[in-house]
């Protein structure tokens, strides 16, 4: 018996039967939705990798004689800024800034998010009641306000903004965590392994984990996105990257005052915004229809 | 129903003391010093003490809590560093510019959201319903003080059709009545005739309220298109159709009403976002809101008025939350058991 049921969690391979992860590419290279957002992220993250390669001027040095030079024009594909710096050269390098802050904040907060939520969920008890306390109150303020105050009280920073948006992302993953390992420690499965002599740590993380990143990834996917987003508005708060830094919501910011003059240094940094969060939101969009069978129509 | 709301209300309690602590700890606990913001950096070491004692900081922490708590409670936030006046009396008169700003970002957003969600619902698949699917998508992947930004671009340097920024024409002498501009307008108008005010205010609202209602017009919409769809598909409005009723009453009175429901969270949800969005939107627009002031109260590392703005911001946010829940379960009797 016992044999039994410890096979429902490892179950034998059977010759033409592709693995779970064969499976998933599958349905998910026939969503158009994900697909056409990871073409977007592919490309966003060539140009992250390769921007001093690809990039044709230097993002940060300054042709005065060339300020304000509009796109298509001596040579300048995109234009160029109020000091005379490259603006493609500028958004290329700021890609790379996006992504790692997309990637870091999201980092940040699903670890931290993942393991409160993995451990409230699985103890419960007396801890699960003082977490989830704390989650809602971190629920109670809006999510850039709390950005926002974070931030200024660590010192406007790249770095700080990171923290300041993973801190604020905590609470989402910590929930979803809590929920997924509710509905699963019951399960058949973890009640099997745990017979079968299975310690929390190995049940926690080798049981029950694999079974909950499916609604992890799509929210983390979606994070990323936002925390584009956020960092963008805390540096156009004077709160996150620092001039000369190439950052988008910075050359948003400094181009305020060329809304008479200029269309392309306002317009430019917002569309590369714009076209990197959509990637990660078709993406996430899309993996949501694929890993959650019943949100298929 | 009374019973459930009294409920809530002291659900409420726990929550807000909460907010109140994380407000208190994270200023009190960050570096600088609130004595040394106020007096500046050649302040003497004599007049730094006198003060610190004046506002309580040479107390234990715990003791500055309890006092800040007790104060709370009555409204009182303290004094704000930057104006010298009392926080609550900023932010009173600073709230009405918010919110009137706020609600009509959320009406524009939720009619054009629930239009255009029903519309491309009934349509599935058809030209309009992906235009305005992908129009929603790009809606919510924007940053808002671009969107903003570029509407000033567009539509009062280009285009020359609204000011730049500001609530009311600055040569109006224009003293508020209740704060809410189109309200003071209105009374304007009907007391003195004169629709100048009125219409300089509507003027002034119509592009902050379009740049700060378009994400959530954008999630309105998505809501609406999906709720609508699931509805649409259900045995009894086969039943009315096959009963010869008008496809048009159908869809606007049998399938919206129920579709409504996952709408009305929604919205309630985006316009407690929207307050603490008027953070960017406020400082683009010039808009002399509680988003703006808290923000330069963040520059100037003002702890009173930070503490305060971010105490009521969260409240009014977790109010409406409350409101929303109440709501749902007052439209959607099925839940109202739990």
């Amino acid at each position: 018996m016992a044999e039994s049921v410890s096979a429902t969690n490892e179950l034998p391979s059977i010759p033409g039967d592709p693995s779970p992860f064969v499976r998933f590419w599958t349905s998910l290279r026939k969503n158009n939705s994900a697909m056409t957002g990871l073409g977007i992220i592919a490309v966003f993250a060539v140009v992250a990798v390769f921007a001093p390669a690809l990039a044709p001027y230097d993002p940060l040095i300054q042709i005065i004689g060339d300020r304000l030079t509009p796109p298509l024009t001596d040579g300048y594909f995109l234009g160029t800024d109020d000091l005379g710096r490259d603006m493609l050269s500028r958004i290329m390098y700021g890609t790379r800034i996006s992504m790692i802050i997309g990637v870091v904040s999201v980092s940040i907060g699903s670890l931290v998010g993942g393991l409160v939520g993995m451990l409230a969920g699985y103890f419960g008890g007396i801890f699960d009641r003082i977490t989830m306390r704390i989650i809602d109150i971190m629920l109670a303020f809006p999510y850039i306000l709390l950005t926002i105050v974070i931030v200024a009280l660590l010192g406007a920073s790249l770095v700080n903004a990171m923290i300041a948006i993973g801190i604020s992302q905590i609470p989402r993953y910590a929930r979803i965590m809590r929920g997924s390992v509710l509905a699963e420690k019951e399960s058949d499965y973890v009640l099997a392994e745990r017979s079968l002599g299975a310690k929390d740590g190995e049940l926690m993380f080798s049981t029950i984990l694999p079974n909950t990143l499916a609604p992890m990834s799509v929210q983390a996917t979606l994070g990323i996105g936002e925390a584009i987003l956020s960092s963008a508005a805390l540096s156009f708060l004077g709160l996150g990257a620092q001039p000369p830094t190439p950052e988008w919501g910075l050359m948003i910011a400094s181009s305020k005052e060329f809304v008479t003059s200029a269309w392309w240094v306002v317009t430019l940094p917002g569309v590369a915004t714009l076209i990197a969060v959509l990637g990660f939101n078709l993406l996430g969009d899309g993996l949501r229809d694929v890993l959650d069978p019943r949100l298929q129509e | 129903m009374g019973r459930l709301i009294l409920r809530r209300i002291v659900q409420l309690i726990p929550t807000l003391f909460g907010v109140v602590t994380l407000a208190f700890f994270m200023l009190a606990l960050s570096p600088g010093d609130p004595a040394r913001v106020m007096l500046g950096e050649r302040a003497s070491q004599a007049r730094l003490d006198e003060l610190r004692t004046q506002l309580g900081l040479d107390r234990p922490l715990i003791e500055q809590y309890g006092l800040y708590l007790s104060r709370v409670v009555q409204f009182d936030f303290g004094t704000s560093i930057k104006s010298g006046r009392a926080v609550t009396e900023e932010i009173a008169d600073l709230f009405p510019a918010t919110v009137e700003l706020a609600l009509a970002a959320m009406v524009f957003a939720s009619f054009t959201g629930i239009v255009l969600g029903v519309l491309a619902a009934r349509k599935k698949n058809s030209l309009l319903d992906t235009a305005s699917m992908a129009a929603a998508l790009i809606g919510v992947s924007m940053p808002v003080f671009w969107l903003a930004l570029v509407m000033i671009m567009i539509f009062s340097v280009g285009l020359n059709l609204f000011p730049t920024g500001g609530r009311m024409n600055i040569r109006y002498y224009f003293t508020p009545i209740t704060g809410f501009y189109l309200l003071d307008g209105f009374i304007v108008l009907l007391r003195e005739g004169d629709p100048k005010y009125l219409m300089s205010a509507l003027h002034h609202l119509v592009l902050p309220a379009v740049a700060l209602g378009t994400i959530p017009l954008a999630i309105i919409a998505r809501v609406t298109r999906s709720s609508m769809l699931e509805v649409l598909g259900q045995d009894y409005i086969k039943t009315a159709k096959s009963s010869g009723i008008p496809d048009f009453k159908i869809t606007f009175v049998y399938a919206l009403r129920n579709a409504l429901l996952p709408v009305v969270t929604v919205i309630g949800i985006q316009f407690g976002l929207l307050l603490s969005g008027a953070i960017l939107t406020e400082t683009i627009f010039a808009w002399p809101g509680i988003g703006k002031w808290l923000y330069h109260a963040i520059e100037a590392r003002d702890y009173p008025a930070v503490q305060g703005g971010i105490i009521v911001i969260s409240t009014v946010f977790v109010l409406i939350n409350l409101l929303v829940d109440l709501l749902y379960s007052v439209i959607n009797p099925r839940i109202r058991l739990q």
